[in-house]
């Protein structure tokens, strides 16, 4: 969107069109639950720090998934803490997004085939948007999943699918 | 005091066919004695002026296979005024493993004995409120047995990769 204040300071409006508008809004504030499951944790807490600084973003962790639009599962997710994770992410309001980060919530990681206690990969209890390959994923690529989920943001629409359109029509 | 000193006091009080085998390999060394006697040898070592086993280190089950058709257990004693260590073991059926629980001596027994439970299915007779601690309450078998096989799906997800 570039320096917005600039273009108000010339002319005191700015044009744009209201899904663009909505769009960029959300990615601009994408705020994650503060949760982590494993180790992953730690870099999600890293890449909050000073030196890689997430709030730049507009990504400031909330402490209620009521008040939270990203879920970035970031760790093993057992079978206990499954119920858990799906009851959290059912209590985010929409439009709610899921980054999964690291191996182990990706696909069970080193826990594949002996861990009988993993969930293999968070995606069967709840939809991931983003999956961020690691084993922990380095702060950086947490941040590159991010951006990552802003572009699948930007392209978003608020108006029904021209395809399912049709087929609701048809159905009409 | 000595591994041979501990053993001593135990045959004094308990009798010569108290331990079962001893094995002077292990670390800390150990002793077998019969399942059925875990309980009085126990207050014993716990109990006794020179001994005074006031820790209880660990509990650590083993299960020696379907071949053996044996599990074991291992308990971990430490007397920290003395600096004792030793390690009482007792042999188990594998098909029905029980045993007496300790919680009246150790509490510490409680969490290490439901730990066995879960993982292993040992029964702890006597045990306050004997039940899993780490999987799941509606989880099918018991993990680290050899022969387990895990089910195919938990509350709707499936297990296996």
């Amino acid at each position: 969107m570039g320096l917005l204040d600039q273009k108000i300071a010339q002319g005191g409006i700015v044009i744009t069109r209201i899904e663009d508008l909505i769009n960029w809004a959300r990615l601009s504030s994408m705020w994650p639950m503060g949760f982590g499951t494993a180790c992953c944790a730690i870099e999600f807490m890293s890449a909050q720090s000073t030196p890689y600084d997430l709030d730049r973003l507009g990504i400031i962790p909330r402490a209620s998934p009521r008040q939270s639009d990203v879920m970035i599962v970031a760790g093993t997710v057992t079978f206990k803490m499954g119920d858990r994770v799906r009851r959290l992410y059912e209590q985010m309001a929409e439009p709610r997004y899921v980054i999964s980060m690291g191996s182990c919530s990706n696909c069970g990681g080193p826990y594949w085939e002996h861990g009988y206690h993993v969930v293999k990969g968070v995606d069967r209890i709840i939809p991931v948007d983003v999956y961020v390959p690691g084993c922990p994923p380095r702060p950086e690529a947490l941040i590159g999943g991010l951006i990552k989920l802003q572009e699948k943001i930007r392209g978003e629409s608020i108006v029904v699918p021209k395809a399912i359109q049709k087929i609701m029509e048809g159905e009409g | 005091m000595t591994f041979e000193d501990i053993k001593a006091l135990v045959t004094d009080q308990l009798g010569d066919d108290c331990i079962l085998v001893t094995d002077t390999a292990a670390s800390p060394q150990a002793f077998y004695i019969e399942p059925l006697r875990l309980s009085d040898t126990m207050q014993f070592l716990h109990e006794n002026d020179q001994l005074y086993f006031d820790s209880l280190s660990c509990i650590s089950a083993l299960d020696n296979g379907v071949e053996s058709g044996t599990m074991e257990l291992a308990y971990n004693l430490y007397s920290i005024p003395f600096d004792h260590h030793l390690m009482v073991k007792v042999t188990l059926d594998r098909k029905a493993p029980k045993i007496s629980s300790l919680t009246s001596i150790w509490r510490t027994a409680d969490w290490h004995e439901r730990e066995a439970f879960d993982l292993m299915g040992i029964t702890f007779e006597g045990h306050p409120y004997l039940r899993r601690i780490l999987m799941p309450a509606d989880w099918e078998g018991h993990p680290l047995r050899k022969d387990y096989e895990e089910q195919t799906y938990y509350r709707g997800v499936k297990v296996k990769y």
